[in-house]
């Protein structure tokens, strides 16, 4: 990676894709490419992160996102460690702010947090030292995770721009879909929200979504079609009556598809509930479905999320706020 | 199919604000022609002809509050025997509460009163069905298959959504698909086992009451929940002024609400209660003489949009029992038309606002296609004399149960044929 040159982006730590500009996401998205053509080779390994020491803190449980993280960080030669909110002492009643204490006490360089809480791992971030990743907070953002979706679009279509990008699902509790709105819109694409009323927020409207209720208006000329993951705790008759009718008027199928444009392409960012959301066959259409794509693109994108925060502290102490870094570094 | 010229008739169509003297005429259960006009020269040819008698004739009645005990209570009412009752009372459809054993909750359910209606009764039945499963009040139902599958509403019928959360979700959902949601608003922790109108006379009497504000918090907070979430709301049965002011105002403010009032809350009130009288046990409660003054003048002004039977059969057994013990509910399919012709009697409506809010106003709440006279229209028809005489008699009546307290009652007004889809399924002899 010796063609990219190690200045630090204009962010400490990637809490949100709230705050990050159309440059940033760029320069992120470019990096990543490079990673996945690195990937691809049999020799994965750099050393870029050498010495560096990774920590994925996961309050809630994870399988493919801190396998994603862990890879990523070895990939590029740090020193991974998960904890896992069942294994440490945070069951023993230790609080956010006593474990941010007690980790920034071990000086680790990164640390990728998962909570089940909006908003935790910014709190948690105002007691580190490190650069802190957020892998998931509650209902709030998932940045990486819209990163991945966002190169996993740009190198099948060639853009982001002017696109149109259908969100399907739980939107009410998805922090994927609030992070995908965001940088979606910050890059240009018309973002719609489809679901129905009870798994939408009341004020979507106001982040530059367009709103439908009904599947095959929404889907209409989309050029992304994007599912999110309904829990099935969900299905019961509080939010929606029961899986039968959620599949009949909100799952993907051909028919429903058909109403998008004939390449549309189907996302989903994993796990699947086949059957209830989308289609057991469709979701494995190569033709239509990029889902496995996604998870091959998740593993550069965040590469080049730990690479680009590494360079914040290129073999100095550690460091003050983003301000006062600003175009500083080069 | 055979054609049918109904002459000499003062035809009214709520729907359209007519008025006149004409005649009307039926092909293949439909409407082709009406006006005064028509037949002017003799009925088309071939055209079996009823004369009329200058009787009214007007859509037929749209009843959206009807029990009927199939499945799982046939000793009271079954599909059939309610259909006979509705055709003599002049009600060309009745649209069925799902509080049947088993609720109607579930697409197979509503398939299965269809069917039972189509083979069974000779008046148009559609099934309600239920807002929550097992009308629980917890988890909602499969409003949106249900609804394709020709349920015309959704309520929990004679009970409640305490849940706020639940309601507002019910709502929310519902606004996506267009549905109805029929809600007895009554507040249960208020109401508590509350068995007559909270007041003087339960006093005396000794038995727990229902106060008045039960009725309008519920309205009250379900107004709210609309204006939250834009579903479309009706109130099953109102009762009280208060209840009926805060409708008033929520359609004032735009909301896409409406609402019913029994027969029983503006024909009688807590005074017929009298000695422990089972037969005037109901829901929503007989109330007081303000009260149901109140629901006279909300039906004149049109804060009411829907009159409703409310029929309940209930077997004496059920009643003849003390009076918090007794089953709740009147039967009132027979007699929803010469009560609800008393207000226009007595000059509190017109004869047209009075028969909109038993056929075309329904109709437009429920997307019917019937409740109007006009050409493509289903023939659906209510040939009546407003001012005929007689007493109230319940060994005149076809349904199953006699739980009436209206017996003996002089009324004016009664129905002459029922006709639904071109074909006769009444005739007063």
């Amino acid at each position: 990676m010796s063609d990219i040159s190690p200045t630090p982006p204009s962010f400490r730590h990637l809490l949100g894709i709230e705050g990050l500009s159309a440059p940033d996401i760029t320069e992120i998205l470019d990096l990543s490419d490079k990673y996945v053509a690195q990937n691809r080779q049999v020799d994965k390994k750099r050393s870029i992160l050498g010495g560096r020491t990774q920590i994925n803190l996961f309050f809630e449980t994870s399988t493919r996102t801190r396998t994603s993280f862990e890879l990523a960080g070895k990939r590029l030669g740090a020193d991974v460690i998960n904890m896992t909110a069942t294994a440490s002492a945070i069951k023993k009643g230790e609080t956010l702010i006593d474990t941010a204490a007690t980790l920034n006490a071990m000086h680790p360089d990164t640390l990728v947090v998962r909570h089940p809480h909006s908003g935790a791992v910014a709190l948690l971030s105002q007691k580190m030292d490190c650069s802190v990743i957020n892998a998931g907070d509650g209902s709030h953002e998932h940045p990486t995770q819209a990163l991945l979706d966002a190169l996993t679009i740009r190198r099948r279509l060639g853009h982001l721009h002017g696109l149109t990008v259908a969100i399907c699902g739980d939107i009410l509790h998805s922090r994927v879909a609030r992070s995908n709105i965001m940088l979606l819109g910050i890059m240009g694409a018309h973002v719609r929200a489809i679901a129905p009323p009870t798994l939408l927020p009341g004020q979507m409207d106001r982040m530059g979504v367009e709103v439908f209720h009904n599947m095959e208006e929404g889907l209409a000329d989309a050029d992304i079609v994007m599912m999110l993951r309904l829990q099935n705790e969900r299905m019961n008759g509080a939010y929606v009556p029961s899986t039968r009718e959620y599949y009949h008027f909100f799952g993907l199928d051909r028919a429903k598809l058909s109403k998008a444009k004939p390449e549309a392409l189907i996302m989903h960012p994993g796990p699947m509930n086949r059957g209830v959301e989308i289609d057991s066959e469709l979701a494995d259409d190569i033709n239509r479905s990029v889902i496995r794509e996604q998870v091959e693109m998740g593993v550069a994108v965040r590469m080049a999320v730990l690479d680009l925060l590494s360079r914040h502290a290129t073999n100095q102490p550690p460091i003050g706020p983003t301000d006062t870094l600003a175009g500083d570094g080069a | 199919m055979s054609v049918v010229a109904y002459t000499n008739a003062r035809l009214i169509d709520p729907a359209s604000g007519l008025d006149c003297i004409g005649a009307l005429v039926t092909e293949d259960g439909k409407i082709t022609e009406l006006g005064p006009e028509v037949c002017k020269d003799g009925a088309p040819e071939g055209a079996e002809i009823i004369d009329c008698g200058g009787r009214i004739l007007c859509p037929g009645l749209i009843d959206m509050r009807v029990f009927v005990g199939e499945p799982g209570a046939e000793h009271k009412e079954t599909l059939a025997s309610a259909s006979q009752a509705a055709a003599a009372g002049g009600v060309t459809c009745i649209i069925v509460q799902p509080n049947t054993e088993p609720v109607i909750d579930d697409v197979a359910l509503v398939e299965y009163i269809k069917r039972q209606a189509r083979d069974k009764a000779s008046v148009r039945i559609h099934p309600m069905a239920a807002i929550t499963r097992g009308l629980e009040g917890q988890q909602m139902a499969e409003l949106g298959l249900m609804a394709e599958a020709d349920a015309v509403a959704f309520t929990d019928a004679d009970r409640v959504i305490a849940d706020a959360q639940v309601m507002r979700r019910v709502l929310s959902y519902a606004s996506a698909f267009n549905l109805l949601i029929c809600h007895y608003p009554e507040e249960p922790s208020l109401a508590g086992r509350g068995v007559m109108n909270s007041g003087e006379i339960a006093m005396r009497l000794g038995l727990p009451g229902i106060p008045t504000q039960a009725e309008t918090i519920m309205v009250e907070r379900d107004l709210r929940l609309v204006e939250m979430t834009g579903g479309r709301y009706h109130a099953a049965c109102l009762s009280t002024a208060q209840a009926i002011e805060a409708m008033a105002r929520g359609k004032a403010r735009g909301l896409p609400v409406s609402a019913a009032a029994a027969v029983h809350n503006f024909a009688m009130n807590e005074v017929a209660v009298g000695e422990y009288r089972s037969f005037a046990k109901t829901a929503p409660p007989l109330r007081s003489e303000a009260d149901r003054q109140a629901v006279v003048d909300g039906l004149a002004d049109g804060t009411i949009d829907v009159i409703c039977s409310c029929h309940d059969p209930q077997d004496v057994e059920s009643k003849r029992l003390p009076f918090e013990l007794a089953a709740t509910g009147i039967i009132g399919l027979e007699t929803m038309l010469p009560l609800a012709l008393e207000l226009y009697h007595n000059g509190a409506l017109s004869l047209l606002d009075l028969l909109a809010k038993m056929t075309s106003r329904p109709a437009e709440l429920l997307g019917l296609r019937g409740g109007k006279l006009a050409p493509g229209a289903p023939a659906d028809l209510l040939i009546f004399d407003p001012n005929t005489p007689w007493r109230i008699d319940e060994d005149g009546f076809h349904s199953k149960s006699k739980n009436t307290p209206y017996h003996g009652r002089p009324v004016q007004g009664r129905v002459w044929r029922t006709i639904v889809a071109g074909k006769m399924v009444y005739s007063d002899t």
